[in-house]
């Protein structure tokens, strides 16, 4: 009986585990938090997007984001982008993209992201679409990336980020 | 004896090669352009999206704007497009007769077909130009003193390049850069100030 008790208790704790990772847009796995994957609405004929994200380790070693994929894409690239002067530069990390001990690595426009490579179709604003992280230690994990408009920052996080306008210069 | 003077007349060479090339190096740049700036822009003839020639010599009197990109760009051109787009939205009338060009430095990839599908994702006043050859892009791009590199990645490559987007007046001279770094008021007094010159 006890047991009963314990496990449907469990069960329960467990639904609103998932919910809750459902509302915040927030997967774990082992030491990692990923925190609101999302993309960006693609104009027409557009056979690339960025995907991006916030990892957290909160464990004692290091790990490494070493490979990811989409559904809807061929293949998936770590790239760091990055501006030089005026010349935006590009390169993909082939070691993958370290996340340190007690560290939080944030993929973003202009910066680190996971590059879907020939995308079958456009991204649109709404959308969910599934993919997949690969961790060095940790795993392999499903989530979903979210598709924010064209302007999107991703700063508000879950279900927001489609009604984020930048802040008005002073 | 011979050998001594052999070095000493090596010696006056290097130094009159040294005076030479530096003499370029100073004067070169300045007398291609003439008045002593850097001289950003000249004449161009690309082909359109839409299969018509686009020339610089036609562009007289409307001020335009360039931008270097291509379409397997992730970020950074879609961006600008979007960012140039509310800012023509913004300026209203004003900016009615602007065109934003966008060359595209993957010609190799980037047809008249897939960048009108592209601009047509933007405001209907930007227009892809596709450089018919590697010589044609090198031309413009040098002109523009623009940069743009192949890089391998392990699927295939991609490009890096030059991402301001180039305002020039209607004499087809330089006036000045839009950045994506700078607030929408910012670029958006510049595009007014650039329509205002004509």
């Amino acid at each position: 009986m006890f047991r009963f008790v314990s496990r449907a208790f469990a069960l329960v704790l467990a639904c609103f585990a998932v919910a809750h990772a459902a509302r915040a847009h927030e997967y774990k796995i082992g030491d990692l938090v990923i925190n609101h994957p999302w993309s960006r609405a693609t104009p027409g004929g557009a056979k690339v997007a960025g995907g991006f994200m916030t990892i957290t380790n909160s464990g004692t070693s290091a790990d490494r984001l070493v490979s990811a994929s989409l559904e809807i894409a061929r293949t998936v690239e770590i790239h760091e982008m990055a501006m030089n002067g005026n010349v935006m530069t590009m390169r993909a990390l082939e070691k993958g993209l370290e996340i340190k001990p007690g560290e939080t690595v944030t993929l973003k426009p202009g910066s680190f992201h996971v590059m879907f490579i020939d995308i079958a179709r456009p991204l649109k604003e709404d959308e969910k679409i599934k993919g997949e992280l690969v961790f060095e230690k940790a795993g392999r994990i499903a989530v979903e990336f979210k598709v924010e408009n064209r302007a999107g920052t991703g700063e508000h996080g879950a279900g927001h980020g489609s009604h984020h306008t930048p802040p008005k210069a002073p | 004896m011979t050998s001594l003077r052999f070095i000493r007349a090596l010696a006056w060479a290097s130094v009159a090669l040294l005076i030479a090339g530096t003499g370029y190096l100073v004067f070169a740049p300045a007398s291609e352009t003439g008045s002593g700036g850097a001289q950003v822009g000249g004449p161009f003839r690309l082909m359109a999206q839409d299969g018509r020639i686009v020339e610089s010599e036609g562009l007289k009197g409307k001020p335009f704007a360039l931008f270097f990109g291509f379409t397997h760009c992730p970020d950074i051109c879609p961006t600008t497009m979007m960012e140039i787009t509310t800012d023509m939205q913004a300026l209203g009338d004003a900016a009615r007769d602007f065109r934003v060009y966008f060359v595209t430095v993957d010609p190799a990839r980037d047809t008249a077909a897939l960048l009108k599908e592209y601009t047509a994702s933007f405001d209907p006043r930007i227009i892809g130009l596709v450089p018919q050859d590697e010589a044609e892009l090198a031309r413009i791009a040098r002109a523009y003193r623009a940069i743009y590199r192949k890089v391998e990645t392990p699927s295939g490559y991609t490009m890096d390049h030059t991402a301001s987007v180039y305002l020039m007046d209607g004499k087809g001279a330089f006036f000045g850069t839009l950045d994506g770094r700078e607030t929408p008021q910012t670029r958006q007094a510049k595009l007014k100030r650039l329509l205002a010159r004509g």
